[in-house]
C-alpha cells in the first residue's frame, strides 16, 4: 500500500518536559489525535501529606525549573487563606516583582529560543543563533533581567527559598535595586523591539472558537489575585474552582485532563489573559499594541507568539514602576497563628492559571494537596487545535508534518515538565 | 573573571537517576575544596550560558540517557567536541544542557575550559531513589572531578 506508513520520532524538541503525540491518518483522512501526557503531579501531591504546611512552597517549587515562583505563590496565597492573613502593601508590590522576573525569564526563552526558530524555518535556536547573532544575544540579556529580579527577591534564580507564607525571609534595601532598574530600562526599549520582531513573522491562519479562562483584577494585569473570569460569561471566586472545572482521566493519558463543566475544552495562558484583561495592560504595553494592531481579541493561537512578547513589555514596565515606587516595608513578613482549614490559590503562571488546594490540621500539616497546572488543563484543547489543523497540511511529508504540529502545540508554551519530562511524536499513516 | 573553578551539578531531586548531578555536588561538598564553586542547576540552558560567563573553567555534571549501559561515564571536552544532541535528552528542558553548549559556542560564549561529565542514568520516574548502579557510578565521577580540580590547580596558579 503506497500510503501506509509508520513514523516514529524521537521527541517532540523544544517543549518543555516530555510527553507524547500520536497522530493517525488513514486514506488520507486523520483518524485519530491524542496528546499524552505521562505523569501529572500526583507525586507531588502525595508527598505533600503528612508534612508541616510550611513546606509546600519550597517542596512545589521543585516541579518545573522554569516556572517555580507560580508554584511557590499559589501555594503560599492558598496557606494565607486558611491562615486568615493577606498581605499587602510592599510587601504584595514584591510579589508581583518577583512574578514579573518569571514572566520575562520564561516568555524570553519560549519566544526566542522555542518558538521563533518555528517561524523563520530554522531547525533550533542554535542555527538562529548562527545566522542572527545580535538578535539571540538581545534575547538572552533580556531573559538574563527577568534572572536578576528573580535572583535579587528569590535568593538564587533556581528554586527561590527568600519567599515565605507571610511575606519574605528578607527584603531588600531601596539600594539594591539600583544596576537592576538601569538594566530594565535597556530591557523596556529591547522588550519593544522584541514585540516588532514577533510581529514580523509570518503566522498561518488559524483563528479558533476558544473559551478563554483567566484570573481577572479590576485594577492590575493579574499574577497573585483575582477572580476567574471566562469569555463565555464565568465569574468565580478561586474558592469555586472545583465547582466548575473538573479534571477527568482519559485512557491515552496518565496526565488528567481539566474541563469546563457543561462547556467542555478551555484555553489558559497569554492569550487568555490578554483578551479578558486589556483594559489592564499599562499605558505603554497598550500604546505598543495599538502601534502593531493588537487593540484587538487575539484569537490565532500562532500569534500568542506576539501576545508573549507584549506581555514581556508590560512585566518590564511594572517591574520599572514597582521598583521606582519601592519603599523598604517595616516587616517582612506578617505573623501568624496556625489554624486548620482549607485554602485555595490560584496565580497566573507564565503559562496560565495553577489551581492549588490543600486541607491543614489544627498543628498545620498538611491532610490532601491538590495542584493542576496550567498544562493540563490546556492539554484537551491542544488536541482540538491539532484536529482542526492538522487536515490542512496533510499533502505534508511526515516530516514537515510534524514539524508544524510541534509548532501547533509549541503556541501553548506547554511545561510538560510539570507533569513529566518530553514528548514522543507518532505518525501512523495507513 | 572570578579565580574559582566553577562545578555545575544538574538536576532534579525528585526524579530518580535525573538527581544525580546533585548527589555528585553532595558529596564534593563534603571535601570542601577551596577556590572551588558548587552550582546545583535545574538544567535550563540559557540559565547555565549565563551563570558560567565569568569563570575560565568549568566542569558540568548531568544524567545522561544515550543508549549505554546505566551508570556508564561519559567525558566530553566541551571546547574540542560537539556534544550529541540528543545526548541530554532527560535533562528537564528541551533548550537544556546540549543545547546551552552548542549556542556558547556558536555566539563564542564557551567558557575556556569546559569539560562535561554525563552519567548514564537507567530511570527517570518522578518519585524515586537513584539506581544503585548509578550510585557507584556518582562516587567515580566524584573522584574523576576532584582530579580534574587537582590537575586544573596544577597547571594554573591563581586557583592554588
Amino acid at each position: 500500500m503506497s500510503n501506509s506508513k509508520t513514523i516514529k520520532v524521537d521527541y517532540l524538541a523544544r517543549v518543555e518536559g516530555e510527553g507524547a503525540l500520536f497522530i493517525k491518518i488513514k486514506d488520507n483522512e486523520l483518524t485519530d489525535c491524542k496528546l499524552k501526557i505521562f505523569e501529572p503531579p500526583r507525586f507531588f501531591e502525595a508527598f505533600l501529606r503528612g508534612r508541616p504546611f510550611t513546606e509546600a512552597p519550597d517542596i512545589t517549587a521543585r516541579i518545573c525549573g522554569i516556572c517555580p515562583i507560580a508554584y511557590i505563590m499559589s501555594s503560599i496565597h492558598a496557606m494565607e487563606r486558611i491562615l486568615g492573613i493577606h498581605v499587602g502593601g510592599q510587601l504584595r508590590e514584591l510579589r508581583r516583582l518577583i512574578y514579573c522576573g518569571e514572566w520575562i525569564e520564561s516568555h524570553v526563552l519560549h519566544v526566542f529560543m522555542l518558538h521563533a526558530p518555528d517561524f523563520l524555518g530554522y531547525q533550533d535556536a542554535i542555527q538562529l543563533a548562527g545566522d542572527k547573532p545580535e538578535l539571540v544575544k538581545m534575547a538572552l540579556r533580556l531573559k538574563k533581567a527577568g534572572n536578576e529580579i528573580v535572583r535579587l527577591l528569590g535568593g538564587r534564580e533556581i528554586h527561590p527559598i527568600n519567599n515565605k507564607i507571610g511575606g519574605f525571609y528578607k527584603v531588600p534595601e531601596k539600594a539594591d535595586f539600583a544596576s537592576l532598574l538601569e538594566e530594565l530600562k535597556w530591557a523596556k526599549e529591547a522588550s519593544i523591539e522584541a514585540v516588532k520582531v514577533a510581529n514580523s513573522l509570518e503566522c498561518p491562519d488559524f483563528d479558533q472558537d476558544y473559551e478563554f479562562v483567566a484570573l481577572h483584577h479590576p485594577d492590575e494585569y493579574p499574577f497573585n489575585e483575582g477572580r476567574l473570569i471566562s469569555n463565555t460569561g464565568l465569574d468565580i471566586d478561586i474558592m469555586d474552582y472545583e465547582d466548575h472545572f473538573e479534571e477527568i482521566h482519559v485512557e491515552h493519558s496518565n496526565a488528567l485532563q481539566s474541563v469546563h463543566k457543561g462547556h467542555g475544552n478551555y484555553f489558559v495562558g497569554p492569550l487568555a489573559r490578554y483578551n479578558l484583561n486589556y483594559n489592564q495592560l499599562s499605558d505603554l504595553t497598550k500604546q505598543v499594541a495599538v502601534d502593531i494592531g493588537y487593540d484587538r481579541q487575539v484569537t490565532n493561537p500562532f500569534q500568542s507568539i506576539v501576545v508573549r512578547s507584549l506581555e514581556t513589555v508590560y512585566a518590564i514596565d511594572e517591574a520599572i514602576r514597582i521598583i521606582e515606587n519601592y519603599e523598604k516595608p517595616k516587616k517582612h513578613a506578617l505573623d501568624y497563628e496556625i489554624k486548620p482549614g482549607i485554602g485555595w490559590g490560584c496565580t497566573e503562571a507564565p503559562r496560565g492559571i495553577l489551581y492549588h488546594r490543600y486541607d491543614i490540621d489544627e498543628k498545620g500539616t498538611i491532610k490532601t494537596a491538590k495542584i493542576v497546572p496550567p498544562t493540563a488543563q490546556n492539554q484537551s484543547r491542544i488536541e482540538e487545535d491539532l484536529s482542526n489543523f492538522i487536515p490542512k497540511y496533510m499533502d505534508l511529508s511526515d516530516e514537515n508534518l510534524t514539524w508544524k504540529c510541534e509548532q501547533a502545540v509549541r503556541n501553548y508554551d506547554p511545561c510538560i515538565s510539570c507533569a513529566t519530562h518530553f514528548l514522543k511524536l507518532n505518525i501512523e499513516r495507513e | 573573571m572570578t579565580q574559582s573553578i566553577l562545578i555545575i551539578g544538574v538536576g532534579s531531586p525528585y526524579r530518580c537517576d535525573d538527581s544525580v548531578g546533585l548527589a555528585i555536588l553532595k558529596q564534593l561538598r563534603q571535601h570542601k575544596l577551596s577556590n572551588v564553586h558548587l552550582m546545583e542547576r535545574s538544567g535550563e540552558g540559557s540559565d547555565i550560558m549565563d551563570i558560567w560567563q565569568s569563570y575560565n573553567h568549568v566542569v558540568l555534571v548531568d544524567a545522561v540517557q544515550s543508549g549505554a549501559k546505566p551508570g556508564t561515564v561519559h567525558r566530553i571536552d566541551g571546547n574540542a567536541e560537539k556534544v550529541p544532541t540528543n545526548f541530554f535528552h532527560y535533562s528537564t528542558h528541551a533548550f537544556g544542557v546540549a543545547e546551552a553548549v552548542e549556542m556558547a559556542r556558536m555566539l563564542g560564549q564557551l567558557p575556556k575550559h569546559l569539560v562535561i561529565y554525563g552519567i548514564e542514568g537507567k530511570d527517570f520516574e518522578i518519585g524515586k531513589d537513584m539506581s544503585p548502579e548509578i550510585h557507584s557510578a556518582a562516587e567515580l565521577v566524584t573522584i574523576e572531578i576532584i582530579k580534574e580540580i587537582k590537575s586544573i590547580k596544577e597547571k594554573e596558579s591563581v586557583y592554588a
